[in-house]
């Protein structure tokens, strides 16, 4: 076949109706309060993890909110349970829960 | 007229001094408390206001000339009594005199959040922190910013939503007003302080009233002014006194790190200390924020469920210098067909 230099592209876009979100859902009954998130980067802001990895928990639980949950499982790993994350959040997103039901949602779903 | 109606309105700040003004313009006696020793509340403290950049002390000057004869206004008072009785209201003050009064207006405004509550953002701990409200107070003398070295700082960082929409402090509304005051305060630095950078650390800019987005735009375009869009996590001291900022980016999606040698905490509105006792004197409703309820938002947003007690201006929330004196007028109004009709 001849070459025409094009490849396929897995689609860049958040596919929100075909994305599986049953973690997402998991969470918004176990842990409501993520849902308060106002996106200000607080979080990621004070991350201990965040600093030195690409680690980043703000757009790990917004991608959640969206279904997009594939790189989940290695990233959440990083995570140090430090909880400086919950003591800056604006809104009081129970941050350390949101990681421990992410886990167990993990565990459960794969 | 033979017994002409008064009225006692507390506090000076605009609000009071453009209900007072109106209220006197119309006939009736008025009366102003006011618990420091000069009129103009806050909006006097302010060096130039945004978005006209008009001096605050012409605002008030101008409600000051405008006050149609108000027969008193008491200094250094505040309301210890509120008494109803057939009459009206019988109102004692901290000076141990009395006033009777047909109406009451409850003008006391606001106080500004007191930012050593945010200790992570080390305002009276670190010297080059200050707020939004001290620079107000240097700009009205007529300083330059200077750090606590005696420098022209060359990198100054301002901080949207200090004590405002913040569960943790316990205030979750908005302040409405210091986006504004932050855009403003940002090209004033760089006027100043034309070598300065400045960088202002926002999670959502409201710059939702008339004249305001074109400020934003003219902080951008005229001052290259910088926005990034990332709330303030923490702040710590270096040894020479600059500042360390960690915050996240969030259009980026990355933490960052960034030095300046000063920064201005845009501190937001809390009530007025004192404005909860006269509230529970009078039976007046407070809301969960703190500020004061009207009877109704849409239809009587200046009336309370006491007949005859009226609010006014920012003791009911966040607001403009241009919406107080806008309310003012209708409270005046509302008053005035009050005391002729009944309603
Ligand atoms: C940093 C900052 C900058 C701002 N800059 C601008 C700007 O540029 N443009 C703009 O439109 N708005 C600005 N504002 C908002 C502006 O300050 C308010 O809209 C305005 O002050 C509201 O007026 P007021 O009369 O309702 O309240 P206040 O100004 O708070 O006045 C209340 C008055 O009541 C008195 N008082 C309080 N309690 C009692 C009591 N118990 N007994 C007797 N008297 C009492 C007070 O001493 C005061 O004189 C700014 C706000 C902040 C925090
Ligand atoms: S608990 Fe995890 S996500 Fe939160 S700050 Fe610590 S390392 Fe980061
Ligand atoms: S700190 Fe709270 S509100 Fe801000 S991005 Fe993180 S979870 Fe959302
Ligand atoms: S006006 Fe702006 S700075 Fe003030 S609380 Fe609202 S969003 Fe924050």
């Amino acid at each position: 076949m001849k070459d025409f230099g094009f490849n396929v592209q897995p689609d860049f876009a958040i596919d929100f109706d075909r994305n599986d979100k049953r973690i997402t859902e998991y969470l918004a009954i176990h842990e409501p309060s993520l849902n308060l998130c106002i996106g200000c980067g607080s979080c990621t802001g004070t991350c201990t993890a965040g600093h030195f990895t690409p680690f980043n928990i703000r757009q790990l639980h917004t991608l959640l909110r969206r279904g997009e949950t594939s790189r989940l499982k290695p990233e959440i790993k990083k995570c140090m349970f430090c909880g400086k994350c919950q003591l800056v959040c604006p809104r009081g997103v129970n941050l350390r829960n949101v990681i421990l039901r992410l886990n167990r949602a993990i565990e459960r779903i794969g | 007229m033979l017994n002409k109606q008064r009225i006692l309105i507390i506090g000076a700040g605009i609000a009071g001094l453009a209900t007072a003004g109106a209220l006197a313009g119309n006939g009736f006696e008025v009366v102003v408390a006011e618990k420091e020793n000069q009129t103009g509340g806050h909006t006097r403290k302010w060096d130039r206001l945004f978005p006209s950049r008009r001096p605050g002390e012409e605002v008030v000057g101008y409600l000051e000339n405008n006050l149609n004869g108000v027969t008193d206004i008491k200094f250094g008072v505040t309301v210890t009594g509120v008494i109803r009785n057939e009459a009206g209201f019988l109102v004692q003050f901290s000076d141990n005199t009395s006033t009777t009064a047909d109406a009451l207006v409850v003008a006391t405004g606001f106080q500004v959040f007191d930012a050593h509550i945010k200790e992570e953002y080390g305002y009276g701990i670190y010297e080059n922190v200050i707020t939004s409200a001290d620079l107000e107070a240097l700009f009205r003398e007529g300083k330059r910013l200077t750090t606590s070295e005696g420098k022209h700082p060359s990198r100054v960082g301002l901080i949207h939503c200090v004590g405002s929409r913040d569960e943790k402090v316990g205030n979750l509304y908005c302040s409405k007003v210091c986006c504004a005051t932050g855009v403003k305060q940002a090209i004033e630095i760089r006027e100043q302080l034309p070598e300065c950078e400045v960088f202002s650390f926002y999670m959502d800019l409201r710059m939702y009233d008339r004249h305001f987005e074109e400020l934003y735009f003219e902080a951008q375009q005229q001052w290259g002014v910088n926005f990034i869009r990332g709330r303030l996590s923490e702040c710590s001291e270096n040894p020479d006194h600059t500042l360390l900022l960690k915050t996240e980016d969030t259009l980026t999606g990355r933490p960052l790190r960034m030095n300046v040698d000063m920064l201005v905490l845009l501190v937001g509105f809390i009530p007025a200390p004192g404005t909860r006792e006269i509230a529970e004197m009078a039976g007046l409703q407070v809301g969960s924020d703190g500020f004061l309820n009207s009877l109704d938002e849409h239809f009587n947003d200046n009336a309370t469920t006491v007949p005859g007690i009226f609010i006014t201006g920012a003791v009911k929330g966040p607001t403009t210098v241009v919406n107080a004196i806008a309310d003012a007028r209708a409270t005046a109004q509302q008053i005035t067909s009050w005391l002729k009709t009944g309603h």
